[in-house]
């Protein structure tokens, strides 16, 4: 039983040693990926700031210092999101590469887990000069509890997995048909809205609230945000991690099925 | 005219490709009906609390969001596939290919490549553009109509400059793939006019990335705000972008080895 969890570790920690090891040669790659992805949150500020100040200062309970130090912290918890994606999965099935990775010993699910959580090591290093510019340059504010800072540590992992598993789930629509880009689209669609990407939800009508907490989106996304930047009070704090607990659950049961269904459906050619 | 001609054999030849697989058409319906459904989504949004922002309407903004959708169909369909497909050739060294070719580098690997189903985007563009003419009531003289086509070419050709200034850094940064990340993150802004940005966020989305004059510039001329000092200004940016263009593709291809094509 010990050595069986030492040698999962052991293969967590080789992959992520691997991925720093990888990721760290291509840190202008990184940056100008980063910096695309900078652009998102920098313009939904700019301009719900700009609403903030036509309204006399704020927005759905958020000033302008709020709402900087929302999207900043975005920037960090958009990186977390990033998972190995059903695009990835699309490829592999197509190209046939995905023969090789059924002979490793382990579900290929852990092997991704692996690898991108040590990217992301290499991801939150490149991230900290830039919080450190667009603090300057937009001025946050927010009242932070060490509580809150703790949470957030955890929740931003708990993200990176529920995540990593809704699109590993989502990945085996491949096995049945390689063009899934248009459902994958309204997927992501959906996820942008109603999970506090695209504006904090406490701008969202009451009914899309109602909503998007029933679904696993805002708690990969919107609640890691607001655990630290939010003023959450502590039962919301344990709330959000006990929601991220439930999704990761949900997540993997579904993965666990889907999976062994959709791999019999699996045949290669070559790869 | 060598270069148009070999344009235009080029989109014969891709459209006909294109053209065998029929139902990608749906899926670019979805895809861009999806998109342009988000933007309206976030336009509703901001309007449901403010009535202009920063001095533009609705409609106003609705026309921003059809140049943007309008110039995003271009790019995706001529921009984008051949500045892809030339970081893979210099990755690969398959540009040996093109090199051999008895014609202009800078044009073979510019025009080789068209995605004809991005077309979606720009007739969606249009379409949008139109509902937001109706609403404003206004009337769009000759004149603005010509100064919105000349500031649409203007800045569509000035995208292409940036992508592929970008693009040649390739020659010394092999792996570029994140670079259309980074485009398309930066486009992205393009949304909204670039008058609300704060005036750094506004200079380099002007002079950098030229998103000012792809997409603000063009809606400016469909909203009355477009000056002819303006106008000139961009026809004078867009020749000095294409002139330094060239100079730095020659520059970069000359540190171009390829290696196993």
């Amino acid at each position: 039983m010990i050595a069986s969890a030492r040698s999962w570790v052991d293969i967590y920690l080789t992959e992520m040693r691997i991925a720093i090891q990888q990721q760290l040669q291509y840190r202008v790659a990184n940056y100008f990926y980063m910096i695309g992805m900078i652009a998102e949150p920098v313009i939904y500020l700019v301009v719900w700031t700009t609403v903030a100040e036509q309204q006399g200062g704020a927005v759905g309970g958020l000033d302008s210092g709020e709402l900087a130090a929302y999207y900043i912290v975005w920037t960090l918890v958009r990186n977390m999101n990033i998972v190995f994606t059903p695009f990835g999965w699309e490829n592999r099935i197509r190209e046939g590469t995905f023969s090789g990775e059924l002979l490793r010993p382990m579900h290929p699910i852990h092997y991704d887990l692996g690898y991108f959580a040590g990217w992301k090591v290499v991801v939150i290093l490149l991230w900290l000069p830039l919080a450190a510019v667009l603090s300057l340059l937009f001025h946050p504010t927010a009242t932070i509890t060490p509580l809150g800072v703790v949470t957030f540590a955890i929740a931003i992992w708990g993200a990176y997995l529920i995540r990593s598993l809704n699109q590993s789930s989502l990945g085996m629509v491949t096995f049945w048909t390689t063009r899934v880009g248009p459902v994958f689209d309204i997927y992501f669609t959906a996820e942008l809205l109603l999970s506090g990407r695209l504006v904090p939800m406490s701008l969202m009508p009451d009914w899309v609230q109602q909503i998007a907490w029933l679904l696993p989106f805002q708690w990969t996304f919107g609640f890691p945000i607001e655990a630290l930047v939010g003023g959450l009070s502590p039962e919301q704090l344990l709330g959000g991690l006990a929601m991220q607990a439930l999704w990761i659950a949900i997540g993997a049961v579904v993965l666990r099925r889907m999976f062994s269904i959709a791999v019999r459906r699996y045949s290669a050619v070559g790869g | 005219m060598r270069a148009i001609s070999l344009f235009l054999t080029f989109l014969r030849v891709g459209a006909l490709n294109e053209l065998q697989y029929r139902a990608n058409l749906a899926i670019q319906l979805l895809e861009s009906g999806i998109s342009v459904f988000t933007g309206l989504v976030v336009l509703a949004l901001v309007f449901s609390q403010v009535p202009a922002l920063n001095g533009w309407s609705q409609p106003e903004l609705l026309a921003v969001l059809g140049v943007y959708t309008l110039v995003g169909g271009v790019i995706g369909m001529l921009i984008q596939p051949n500045m892809e497909r030339l970081i893979t050739d210099v990755r690969q060294g398959t540009l040996d290919y093109i090199l051999t070719k008895p014609d202009d580098s800078q044009v073979l690997v510019s025009v080789r490549e068209i995605r004809i189903w991005r077309v979606v985007d720009v007739i969606l563009g249009f379409v949008i553009i139109g509902v937001a003419l109706v609403q404003l009531q206004g009337t769009l003289g000759p004149l603005d109509a010509v100064a919105f086509v000349v500031a649409l070419l203007l800045g569509s050709a000035m995208v292409y400059c940036f992508w592929l200034l970008l693009t040649t850094a390739a020659f010394w940064i092999v792996r570029m793939d994140e670079i259309v990340e980074l485009f398309m993150g930066l486009y992205a802004s393009g949304r909204w006019p670039v008058t609300i940005y704060p005036d750094w966020l506004r200079f380099g989305l002007t002079f950098l990335v030229p998103v000012a004059f792809a997409v603000t510039i063009p809606a400016e001329a469909l909203t009355g705000r477009l000056t002819p000092e303006l106008l000139a200004g961009a026809a004078a940016f867009a020749l000095a972008l294409l002139l330094v263009t060239r100079w730095f593709w020659r520059v970069g291809l000359r540190r171009y080895a390829g290696a196993s094509a």
